[in-house]
Order: C-alpha cells, then structure tokens, then sequence
C-alpha cells in the first residue's frame, strides 16, 4: 500500500432527490486519489460540480454514494488535518488578523502562548507582518486572503484545500499571491503536505498544478486526467506552457460541441431542455465583430482570443457555446470559426441584425420558438414563465432552468421576438397593429 | 416588425374583457367604502348622543367595533407618515434643526405614552368641546405617539445615507427639492419604511387598548372599540368576551397583514437598493398577484401612481436647500439659533421648576427616585431573563431556514398581541398562590416586547453568512469558542436593537404592569409605572408629570450610558462587509 496516500475518493456521487422527477445528479462516478508532495487543480466550468467535490473532501457535505478516505480512514466530517480556503475569504469581521489566524488553534485547544507564536510564525510567512491587529476591513483584498492562507496554514495541515482563492482579485494581486504561494512550495517552507484547488482559469491552473483534473457538466464528472510536469517557476511564454493550455481548451470545446446525454436526466421528447446560458448579447455581438476583424478574420485560437479579451474560460465558452448554438460560429478543436450568418450579422446595421438574430433564435433554439408560438396562440398573448420553468425543471436543476429562462428571456427581448413581464413573470406579446 | 409591449401598464386594457376577479375585487372595494363610512358617522357625533360612548359586551357589536379601531390605527399612521415625512426630512436637510430635532426624537421615544394619556385627552377634550371627535383624536393622538419615532427615525437614517452618486444624478438634472423627494429620497427610505410601518402597527395595539376607555379623575369614557370591548370584560370578568375580543384582534391584524402589508413589504423590495440579490425569490403575497393580475386593478393602481407620478413630478416653488458643503456656515445664524434654543430650553427649565417648586416637596422626588430603581431592576432583570431563554432560541430557529420561515410570521403576530390581554390570568393566578405582586407583576411588563429579542436575534442568525458558517465548520469550532467569537458576535448588533426596543417597552409597560386588575382583584407593585398609575388615577398632574419625567430621565440616561456604547461596539466590530 502507498504510504504517501493522504485522501481517495471512490464512486462518489452527489445527487439531489427531486418529487416529480429523477434526481439532479451534481456529481456522478468521481475518482480521486491525492497523494502526499504534490498540487491538484479541478478545473471545469461552473455549474461542473468541481465546488461540491471540494466540500465533499473537506467534510463540509456528505456524498450521496460513494466513499471518502482520509489517511485511510472512512471520513464523517470536517476532519484534522485538512484546511480550507474561501474564494470570498470567509474571515470573521468582529475577529483581528491575529484572532482570525488563531481561530483553529483555539478550536484545537492550544495554549494561549503556543497559539500565539504560531500565528505569528504563520503571519510573518505569508507576508502578513505587522498587521495582527488590524480588521479584515481595514485590509485589501489580497491582504485578506492571505489572512485566509495563514489561518489555513496556522494549523500545518496534511491537505491544504483552495476553492478558487484568486478569483475574487484582481489580475495583479492574484499573479502576486499565485507567485508567493508557488515560491513557498517550491522552497518546502510551506506548511502542508498538498494542495487541492478548484480553478476554473486555465492558465492558473497550468501554472501552479501538477495534476489537473478536467472535468465535464451535467453530471459532474472527471473527463481527463492531465499531468503538468513543467518545473517551477512556470513561464506563461515557454511555448510547452502554451501547448498545455491549448490542449485543455482543445478538451473543453470538443465536450462543448457534442454533449454526451446523461444517464440521470430522462429523455426530453420535445427538445426545449437545451441548458442554455445567459450570454449577454452585446458581448455576442462584440465578440463577432473582433472575429471577423483583424488579426483574426473569421478564426481565432481560443486562447489568444481569452487573453486579448480579458475573459476566462467561465466567460468565453459558454459565448463561443451560444454562437455555435445560434449558427453564428462554430467551436472546434480550440478554436472559434465565424459562419455565413455570424458574417452577415457583423456586416448589418441595428434593425436588420435584431432580424437576424431573431431568424437564428427561432431556427435553433425550440425553447424560443415554442414561446413565441404559445405567445401567437393565446387570446391575451401573455403566457406564465413559470409553464416553460415547469417544463425545463423536469429535466434539469432548478438552476439551469431559470438560467436557461434568463438567457432565452435576454435574447428574446434583444431580437424582439417577445417580451417579458417581470413583476407578473409571464411572457408577453404586443399586437402589430399597436402604435403603427 | 412587431413591437414589444414594456411594461404591463401599457398594454391596451380595451380590448380585455373584465375577469370574475375584478367583480370579486370591485364588491371589496365598494364594501370597504361602505364600512369606512359608517364607521366615520359614529366619530363626528356629539358626546352624549346615546351609545356614543357606550359600549356593550355584545358579541354582534364586535365587528363595528374592530372597524372603529382599526379605522384610529390607520389614522394615526396617516398622521405618523405625514411627521415623518415632515420631520426626517427637515433634521436631514438642516444642519441646524438636525442639531436640535435628533436627540428631541430620542427623548421623544422615551416618553412612556401611557402616563401622558391624561394630558392629552384634556387638551384634546378642549379643542372639540362636548364632541366624540376630541376623545377620538386623544386616541388617535396615543396610537401615533407609539407608531411615530421609529418610521421618523428609519426616514432620517435613509436620507442621511443617500448614494452620493444618486444625489449627484439629481442635481445634475436639475430635479427641484420636491422632485428630488419623490424620485429619490422616498423610493430609497422605502424598504426600512415599510418595515417600520409594520413594527409600529404592531406596537399600536399595545396602546389601542390602553387609550380607547379612558378614565380621568372620576370621569370615564369609552369609545366604541376594540379597546373599550377589552376594558369592560376585563371589568365584569367575562372571560367569554375576552376571548372573543382577542379573536376579533387576531382577525383584524392577519386581515391587514395579508391584505396591506405582505404586498406592501413585498412591493418595497423592489427600491431596495443592493448590488446582490436576494437569496431566494418569494413568491408575490396573493394580494399583490391580485393587484398586478386582474385587470381593472392594475388599471386602476395605475392611474392612482400616474397621479402620484405627476404630483412628485410638479416643479413645486419649495426653497432649494443648499448643498451641505456648497458654502461656510453663517456665524450669524449659528448665534442666533443657539441663542434661541438656549432661550426656550431655559424657559422651559424654569416653568418645570416653578411647577414642581409649587406643588413637589423634595420628598417626593427621593420617592420617585427609589421606585425608579425598584423599576429598573425590574426592567434589567426581565430582559436578562427573556434573553438567556430568547437568545439561545433565535440562533437555534435562525440556523433552521424552514422553521424560521415558519416563526417568523407567528412571532409577528405574537408581537402585535397586546399584552395587556393575558394580564388577568397572572392576576388569578398570583392571587391564588399568594404570591408577592412586587415579583410575579413583573413578567408582564416584557410579556409584549420580548418578541423583539427574539425576531432580531432570529433575523441576524438566519443571515449568517454561509462561507463564515463552512469555515467555522472547517475549523472545527464548537461550543463556548463558537458562542464567544462566532455567533455571539454575529448576532450582537441586531440583539442589541432588539433588546432596545425591548427595554423602552418594558417601561412603558410598567405603567399598566404594575398594577393588574380582574374585575375588583387589585394588585400593585411598587415602582414607578405604579405610582404613575395612581396619579393617573387620581388625576393628580403635578405627581403624573413627576413620574413621567422621572421615566424619561430614567430611560434616556440608560440609553446614553448602556445601550448607546454597546451599540457603537457593535456596529464597529460586528458587521459585515
């Protein structure tokens, strides 16, 4: 048996019991073996099931099936030795610095003087010194987190667990923060046997974890395993580097094009319950423009794309996702084409690219096709949302479905196929001779 | 191209045919008119019209009755939101009358209404001489005092924290100081308002009770109400009429909690003014779905707000106040309204004296004093009690979402519950046992208001940042340590607004808790809500102002040097974000 073993995740399954229909799988068949002297990121979308897994290990939820061992031992709950950082940093107001970082300690019943020289220890490491007795408030973003990082490492935990801690800064702080903490793992003067980190940046991912988990939406699930054996520190430049994150983008765009049916969900006979996501239109249409403009005329590589843009993958698929959908443009093996339509659309004025829009909103999304026949049908032409909500939810969760209203309600309105009324959430429609 | 209808407002309405709601809606309408008209006769009647200001136990007259106090409580918050209109906007706006008008708003809430009764009703009896109307407006004038300073207090809060950027927007569109009001400044105060609104009707019934049978001196009067209803059975120890007037209460406050202010509470939280959304929608109350789903209601809320639309939007000729900062203040004026304030202040310092000089031996005040303290101990010892049981209780609900939804509304409801209902069976009950009045008495002086403690503390455990909670459960702390740095300080704030609110109710409670009847059982405790009481009674001024400043002194300087610092604490330690 593997001595360096810290953690195993067998079958795990996280589902969600639902009345009138099938359970909501969140998570489906994950597993997961973490060992001693090395850095893990989950990547995937959001919605993927990477932030519960990381609550499932942390003992803050438990799975429905499956199994978690800790240092070989079944795991019931928040356990010793693994310690957890907060994307919203998740520090006490009413708490200093230095309370904050000794919190665990306390929890643990550590004498006062030892908690305090190693809260300062921990402090000092994580370049906190000289603010043990300030307030969260009084500090900046980045400042906090790494309070958050002290008061995770105060407690020299076997596993280290990081749910997307950079997200909440900005670029600048967040490259800083990555640095240091790579710095201090690199040196062995960080005070945990592993990381795990859920990310849903590529690059960021890429630039500080030996193994990185991708996984894949609706159910949740591991779809490949990628090991990153570039020594640190990692340059964004080295060409290697580039390649692996053209890789990742090539495995998240090909599963974005031909989504596998899931097991859970039941066969949905009319075709309205496509999950779609609530891509603003403007940025839909800049990002047609961009495409079709120099450098790129008409194809661009996503990751150039990302970074000219400032998007991360959480932004940009699931806008290359609605294009692809609208046939706009297409996806494929990393990349992002503009189709005859998506040309069309770019070289129109406001009036005729509402047309447009609106003729690839009623060829390829049933969802908005089916509204605005129902909307057609009705004597008063106004229909509850909360039909097509009903409708949606036996077939997703409760938040793909209302995401998927949003989307169909943004794009609906945009190409004004229909409108919708938010105090009395019904769908609505104004008779053409009103007004003209 | 077709053309896409807003907002439900402008969609034709000629076209629809009226649904079976709106005739349902349209009867409740008329009916409502109707009831509020002949509730309006009995108020103008001259004083010795028969059954003006008799009451008879009569279980069919308990529907007049109910309209007729229901009718003085939604006068006196029409009377309440006008102050506060008035008055929070004034304090904000001028430097000034802010100095002066704030801490006179604090005393204000101070003043234990009850023991002013008495007051009151004189100066109002002489204003309509041998007229129902006089009595009525005592009345009314009671509620409003109970309903008044925390809508004015909330109103102030809300101006002076106004999005600078917001403030800016209007005045670089030039929106006149009327415009200004209705655009900005009520929109934004709305959601705290409205929630106000519904803490102060529950606070009202409190004093529904108290001032609709009024005695003074050897006079006594009651008008047709609730109250008066209450104050009968209560005398001729009908139990039977007691419960069904706390039916008849329990009916009126769910009526206008479901049809006022469960849409009113629901409509305001679209101005509520947050970059994050809230948890998880709820659904419309059914009277707002009903508003906005049946026709010839929408159409006519509709034009009611174009109305309001079009009065805020008039260019009134009101003086445009200058912004804070746009210029120095004017010495002159600063003297010259110091000057004055310190003119009436000592005029009224001297008519006080001359008063109590002439009628208040020093005696008087040292007894005063004592029964003050025999009060206070009373008071603190209460809502220690009421929070060690209330506390651990909220957190408890407040962790459990599904409960707290359940709690909530029912605590509302035990909260509007006038206390003064369940007075006779602690007085048969002390009676019985022979127990000491001077102890047992007291638990009725928080029976009403310790109901704050607990919707506070429930309200500040169930938003309980949930990162906060999973961190506290990775760090895997518990009992005393999660107490004394997690929770005791998450909820401390709104304890703390709680346990306020509490206290100050809890000396006006004394008044009418001290001293308990059933029918001629008399008890009396001693202290100060007591000794007001028999002054009261008694008609005895000089010794009912007295008391009532000693209350004052009493409750404010608490406030000042407890209450004040602890909540400075907490609001600088404990709050997120």
């Amino acid at each position: 048996m593997d001595q360096d073993i810290l953690l195993e995740v067998r079958a795990c399954r996280q589902a969600y019991h639902k009345d009138s229909s099938a359970d909501l799988v969140v998570l489906d068949d994950v597993n997961l073996t973490l060992r001693a002297g090395e850095i893990v990121g989950l990547l995937g979308r959001s919605g993927s099931g990477k932030s519960t897994l990381l609550r499932i290990i942390a003992g803050l939820l438990p799975p429905t099936a499956g199994e978690v061992r800790w240092r070989g031992a079944p795991l019931t709950g928040p356990a010793e030795g693994i310690a957890m950082v907060f994307q919203s940093f998740a520090l006490f107001p009413w708490l200093t610095v230095q309370e904050n970082v000794e919190l665990g300690l306390e929890a643990q019943g550590i004498p006062r003087a030892e908690r305090e020289d190693r809260a300062e220890a921990a402090i000092d490491l994580i370049g906190l010194g000289g603010f043990e007795s300030a307030y969260p408030k009084e500090l900046s973003g980045g400042m906090r987190q790494r309070v958050g990082l002290a008061r995770a490492l105060v407690v020299h935990p076997d596993l280290l667990v990081m749910d997307e801690p950079f997200s909440a800064l900005d670029v600048l702080t967040a490259e800083t923060l990555r640095t240091d903490l790579i710095d201090l793992w690199s040196e062995g003067r960080l005070p945990a046997r592993a990381v795990l980190m859920v990310t849903h940046g590529i690059e960021e991912a890429v630039l500080m974890c030996d193994r990185i988990l991708v996984f894949a939406s609706n159910p949740g699930r591991v779809a490949h395993e990628l090991r990153v054996s570039l020594p640190h520190p990692r340059n964004r430049h080295d060409p290697a580097f580039g390649r692996i994150v053209d890789d990742i983008y090539g495995l998240l765009t090909r599963r974005a094009v031909s989504p596998t049916p899931s097991r859970a969900t039941p066969a949905d006979e009319t075709g309205l319950a496509t999950p779609l996501h609530p891509v603003n239109t403007n940025l839909m249409a800049g990002l047609l423009e961009t495409l079709a403009a120099a450098p790129y005329r008409g194809r661009a590589d996503l990751p150039a794309l990302a970074s000219a843009l400032q998007l991360e993958v959480d932004d940009l698929l699931p806008l290359g996702e609605a294009l692809s959908l609208l046939r706009l443009a297409e996806l494929a093996e990393g990349d992002l084409r503009l189709l005859e339509a998506g040309r069309a659309f770019v070289d129109a004025d406001t009036e005729p690219r509402k047309l447009l829009f609106a003729e690839a909103l009623r060829s390829h999304v049933k969802l908005a096709t089916t509204i605005r026949r129902t909307l057609d049908e009705r004597w008063n032409h106004r229909v509850p949302a909360l039909r097509f909500r009903d409708q949606l939810e036996d077939h997703m969760s409760p938040d793909y479905a209302e995401a998927t209203l949003r989307a169909v309600i943004g794009w609906g309105r945009y190409a004004e196929l229909f409108g919708y009324d938010e105090e009395a959430d019904q769908f609505l429609l104004e008779e053409p001779d009103e007004e003209e | 191209m077709l053309r896409i209808a807003r907002t439900a407002t402008t969609a034709p309405a000629r076209r629809r045919l009226p649904n079976p709601w709106d005739f349902a809606a349209l009867l409740c309408v008329l009916g409502a008119l109707a009831a509020v008209a002949h509730g309006a006769a009995g108020t103008f009647a001259p004083l010795d019209t028969p059954d003006a200001t008799g009451i008879t136990l009569d279980a069919w007259e308990l529907p007049y009755y109910a309209l007729r106090t229901t009718m003085r409580m939604f006068a006196a918050m029409g009377a309440s939101l006008a102050f506060t209109f008035a008055f929070a906007t004034l304090a904000a706006k001028s430097r000034r009358a802010g100095a002066v008008l704030i801490p006179l708003l604090d005393i204000l809430q101070s003043v234990p209404i009850l023991g002013f009764l008495s007051f009151t009703i004189a100066f109002f009896m002489g204003l309509f001489p041998g007229q129902v109307f006089g009595l009525e407006l005592a009345a009314i004038f009671a509620i409003f005092t109970s309903q008044a300073w925390n809508m004015a207090f909330s109103m102030y809060q809300s101006l002076t924290t106004l999005p600078a950027d917001l403030v800016e927007a209007t005045r670089a569109y030039r929106l006149s100081a009327w415009q200004r009001f209705w655009r900005l400044e009520v929109p934004f105060a709305m959601p705290g308002l409205v929630w106000n609104m519904v803490l102060s009707m529950s606070g009202g019934w409190f004093f529904v009770v108290a001032s609709e049978a009024i005695t003074l001196g050897d006079a006594t009067w009651r008008l047709p109400g609730i109250g008066s209803y209450v104050a009968l059975a209560l005398e001729q120890r009908d139990i039977e009429a007691v419960f069904l007037a706390m039916l008849a209460m329990g009916l009126v406050i769910l009526a206008y909690d479901q049809l006022l202010f469960r849409p009113l509470v629901a409509w305001s939280g679209k101005f509520r003014f947050e970059t994050t959304s809230a948890a998880a929608p709820v659904p419309d109350p059914w009277v707002l779905a009903l508003l906005r789903r049946t026709h010839l209601l929408r159409l006519a809320t509709a034009s009611f707000g174009r109305v309001v639309a079009a009065l805020g939007a008039l260019r009134l000729p009101l003086p445009r106040l200058p912004p804070a900062m746009a210029r120095p203040p004017r010495r002159i004026g600063d003297l010259l309204f110091g000057a004055s304030v310190i003119a009436i202040v000592g005029l009224a310092l001297w008519r006080l004296a001359s008063y109590f000089a002439a009628t208040i031996a020093p005696s008087d005040v040292a007894e005063v004093a004592l029964l003050g303290c025999f009060t206070l101990v009373r008071v603190a010892a209460m809502i220690a009690l009421a929070s060690l049981v209330w506390v651990p209780a909220g957190v408890w609900l407040g962790r459990r979402p599904a409960l707290t939804r359940l709690a909530q509304p029912a605590i509302q409801f035990l909260a509007a519950f006038p206390a003064n209902l369940l007075f006779p069976p602690f007085v048969v009950f002390i009676v019985h046992f022979g127990l000491s009045p001077d102890i047992w008495l007291s638990p009725l002086m928080v029976l009403g208001t310790q109901w704050y403690i607990l919707f506070n503390v429930i309200a500040a455990a169930s938003a309980f940042p949930g990162d906060l909670a999973e961190a506290t459960r990775n760090l895997r702390v518990d009992g005393l340590l999660w107490w004394r740095r997690v929770m005791g300080p998450a909820i401390l704030p709104a304890y703390i607004t709680g346990a306020i609110t509490a206290s100050g109710g809890a000396w006006n409670a004394a008044i009418v808790a001290e001293v308990a009847a059933w029918g001629d059982t008399r008890l009396a405790a001693r202290g100060l809500g007591a000794y007001i009481a028999h002054a009261t009674e008694a008609g005895d001024f000089p010794r009912i102002v007295l008391g009532v400043s000693a209350m004052v002194v009493f409750v404010v300087v608490i406030n000042r040097l407890f209450w004040r610092p602890l909540a400075v604490f907490a609001a600088r330690r404990a709050t997120f974000g």
